[in-house]
């Protein structure tokens, strides 16, 4: 028996990565039992389950899959936990809270304007600027988006101003970070004061105290006619924002485009080898405005979505550190467009389920709003492990 | 020329090192330019540049500003100030220096991690579970002697702000967190926290106030003494002591010790620190516990000198965190450079709060104004190539450039990649 492969039967083998994979999902299993629709009333199985999710990521430890097997073994731990805790609750608690259906068109809303500006990041790495001012990014699309709705009286035309202020911010993001060769953190910090600044000036200069007018032309929800009155996918789906579908199909578009087109491999290269890049003749300077100036954009299309796509106004501070969230889950994502993706839905849950938690519980809803942070904080201490950035983000190209 | 000839040291060692390359570090080496006129000179230029917003939009910028700069308090310092306009004016500066108090100690919170290549964005989170602790132990214990109390309160801070710091740092060593990530976390965890026990119905909440989520007031044995101005109209507490001392420890830490030297050599290159013996790892957790301590530390102050309670609101809206990166990096990580550049920082929040602009402008235009001008000092503070053309002319910014290049197309280390 070789180390890392677990013999089962002669002849066949489980690698340990297996067994540790199956662990952790024995161990949410165990919590999974107990909630809607299955809801187990009997902490008993959940136990059982967690015991075999236990003994399972022991064997991927002795395994050689160290960090997997204990994650496993963590969940399955948290599991039972989780399970005590749906034991203790009634029904109508746990049927309140997992409405599952409504628990997904939540956690779309809550996801959105986090994927847009994720994905913006995903973009603005890959050619190598690290992009901390997308949080800045995301509030001048929330005002420009506003101004420019109001302005104009059409959602079309703020959803364009707001693609023109975020464009903007990060086009002076570009010229400090690629040709004053800056700190990108720092100027990226610097960006999200001057944003705050500025959509707060302009809000007070334009609206006074009263704040942005009630009748804003807003970014309207795309109805499915086939599934409306499906009755799961009627109220998960149905409703859902133009800029939701607009997002999501963004996902494999970008992925298509990063990794199989001509164009994707140019904006990689330069994050990755920009000498080599050069070599071959690539414009990395100009590949990197680029790339920095959509990223922007795409941030400014996540704040677009907030104001003029779901709340219909503006408000000081708007985004509230979500363009931080974007930018951990475009880490926890690995820099990739699926993994954005994965970690955005894993927030927007976390966020929806302290909403359900919230009308039961509110003091135990406060709680929950620090759970996604701390899945965050494990996972990207632990699942994700080392995951690797573009080699030169980060880095200012020189030219010889 | 003698700047050029820092910025082009800096920068030599900077090429040699290119290893390491993250960001931090590079301002880790960036900080060879300690001159104060390039600090002094971005701060100028982020006025002018917030002065041109101010033009545009139709507002006077000199008469802004000048309201701004009394509604700081430091026309007290000018001798022919008098009278009633002297009483406000002091008032104005016991707020400035209150402001200062724990900018001073969140910069450093920041600094410190530069110095060993690390970005501390966690100063929210630190000085928020600071808060925490200092509002529970300041409020209980109302037996106790009262120089003993605070004491206890400070260290009690000190210690949650630096475990608080500590579980980055040790994610950092142990599985290669990058401590940007984490530190974001922990500032929600603990922001989310802080709401969690202070809440109607939470752990910390004070039953007496049925309807108000706001933690139990500090007993007045706990609180700083006040040592300018009047206690019952929030004066000067002898916290701004506390922050100046631990500013001269943070100098003598930084340059004088083992400790200091160690993170310093992580700081410009962890490999070589690893290769000369050096523990790495348990360097990043070290210097994270110390900065968060730090940032404990200007919680205990906040709460035992003025706050004396919390509300959930109080925590949910502090940015104090964000400014302590600005206070850093304009501050360029230095004891010295902290202290200043808290103290500007502290004098913008006081002079454009509502209540010290006169009513000719609009006073939230004006709040607004801070945060840009901040934001432009950061961004100017992110290169030096901006001040250092205006300050010594083109051309010669130039050569310095150029020279920049061949150093990093040269056979060093990280010239080739």
């Amino acid at each position: 028996m070789s180390v890392g492969t677990i013999a089962l039967a002669p002849g066949r083998g489980v690698t340990a990565r297996q067994v540790g994979i199956a662990a952790a999902v024995l161990g949410a299993l165990a919590w999974v039992i107990t909630i809607p629709p299955i809801e187990v009333r009997s902490v008993a199985p959940s136990v059982v389950l967690a015991a075999v999710a236990v003994l399972a990521g022991a064997w991927a430890v002795a395994g050689g899959e160290r960090k997997l097997g204990i994650e496993a073994i963590a969940v399955a731990v948290l599991a039972v936990a989780g399970s005590v805790a749906s034991a203790n609750s009634s029904i109508a608690t746990l049927e309140s809270v997992f409405t599952w259906s409504a628990l997904v068109a939540a956690t779309l809303r809550y996801m959105t304007p986090l994927l847009f500006a994720a994905l913006g990041g995903v973009i603005s790495e890959s050619s190598g600027v690290i992009n901390v001012g997308l949080e800045g990014m995301m509030l001048m699309g929330c005002f420009w988006g506003i101004y420019g709705a109001d302005l104009l009286h059409s959602w079309v035309w703020g959803v364009l101003a707001a693609m023109v202020a975020g464009g903007l911010l990060a086009l002076v993001h570009a010229v400090f970070s690629i040709h004053l060769r800056a700190n990108q953190i720092v100027s990226g910090m610097g960006l999200n004061f001057v944003a705050l600044g500025i959509t707060g000036y302009f809000l007070e200069y334009h609206y006074g105290p009263n704040g942005t007018p009630l009748n804003i032309s807003m970014i309207p929800n795309v109805t499915l006619p086939g599934i409306r009155h499906v009755a799961f996918f009627g109220t998960a789906f149905s409703g859902a924002n133009l800029m939701t579908w607009v997002g999501l199909a963004l996902v494999p578009a970008l992925t298509f485009f990063l990794f199989r087109t001509r164009g994707g491999l140019r904006l990689r290269s330069v994050g990755e080898k920009p000498r080599a890049a050069d070599t071959v003749g690539l414009s990395v300077m100009r590949i990197r405005y680029v790339a920095v100036v959509v990223s922007g954009m795409l941030a400014a299309l996540g704040g677009a979505y907030l104001s003029v796509g779901f709340v219909g106004s503006f408000s000081n501070n708007m985004t509230n550190g979500r363009g931080f969230i974007a930018l951990a889950a475009m880490i926890f994502g690995k820099w990739k467009p699926w993994g954005a993706l994965w970690a955005t839905l894993l927030f927007g849950l976390g966020n929806a389920l302290s909403d359900r938690v919230s009308s039961v519980n509110p003091t135990l809803g406060t709680l929950f709003e620090a759970l996604p942070y701390v899945f965050t904080l494990v996972a990207v201490a632990g699942l994700v492990g080392r995951s690797r950035a573009p080699a030169e983000d980060g880095i200012p190209y020189v030219r010889e | 020329m003698s700047l050029l000839e820092e910025e082009l040291k800096a920068e030599g060692e900077e090429s040699a090192a290119a290893v390491v390359r993250s960001p931090a570090t590079l301002t880790a080496f960036r900080r060879g330019l300690s001159g104060i006129t390039v600090p002094i000179l971005t701060a100028v230029l982020a006025f002018i540049a917030g002065g041109l917003v101010v033009l545009a939009t139709g507002h006077n910028p000199l008469s802004t500003y000048s309201s701004i700069f009394n509604g700081t308090g430091l026309n007290w310092l000018f001798p022919w100030v008098s009278g009633a306009e002297r009483s406000t004016a002091a008032g104005n500066l016991q707020q400035t220096l209150l402001n200062a108090t724990p900018l001073i100690l969140v910069g450093i919170a920041v600094s410190f991690a530069f110095r060993a290549g690390m970005f501390n964005i966690g100063g929210q989170g630190q000085y928020t579970v600071g808060l925490i602790v200092a509002v529970w132990v300041g409020s209980s214990f109302s037996g106790m002697p009262s120089v003993l109390h605070i004491v206890f309160a400070i260290l009690a801070a000190a210690l949650a702000g630096g475990a608080w710091a500590g579980i980055a740092g040790l994610l950092k060593a142990t599985t290669g967190a990058n401590e940007v990530i984490s530190t974001i976390m922990l500032n929600w965890i603990a922001i989310w926290l802080g709401v969690y026990v202070f809440q109607l119905g939470g752990p910390l909440h004070n039953h007496a106030q049925a309807t108000v989520p706001v933690s139990n007031s500090v007993v007045s044995g706990a609180k700083l003494p006040v040592f300018w101005g009047s206690a019952s109209l929030q004066g000067l507490d002898v916290g701004i002591f506390i922050s100046l001392a631990l500013a001269v420890v943070y100098g003598l830490l930084i340059n004088r010790t083992r400790l200091g030297y160690e993170s310093r050599t992580v700081g410009f290159n962890p490999e070589a620190a690893r290769y000369s013996g050096m523990n790495v790892g348990r360097t990043w957790i070290r210097v994270m516990v110390i900065c968060g301590a730090f940032a404990g530390v200007a919680a205990a102050l906040d709460v035992l000198g003025w706050k004396f309670s919390l509300f959930t609101n109080d925590i949910q809206t502090s940015q104090i965190g964000f400014y302590g990166i600005a206070v850093a990096l304009l501050g360029r990580n230095t004891a010295s450079g902290n202290i200043a550049a808290g103290v500007l920082f502290g004098a913008l929040l006081t002079g454009t709060s509502n209540r010290n602009i006169n009513l000719s402008i609009d006073p939230t235009l004006v709040e607004y104004l801070t945060f840009m001008i901040e934001g432009i000092i950061i961004l100017l503070v992110s290169t030096d190539v901006i001040t250092l053309r205006l300050l010594k002319g083109g051309r010669q910014v130039r050569v310095a450039l150029g020279r920049r290049r061949s150093a990093e197309a040269g056979p060093s280390p990280g010239g080739a990649s």
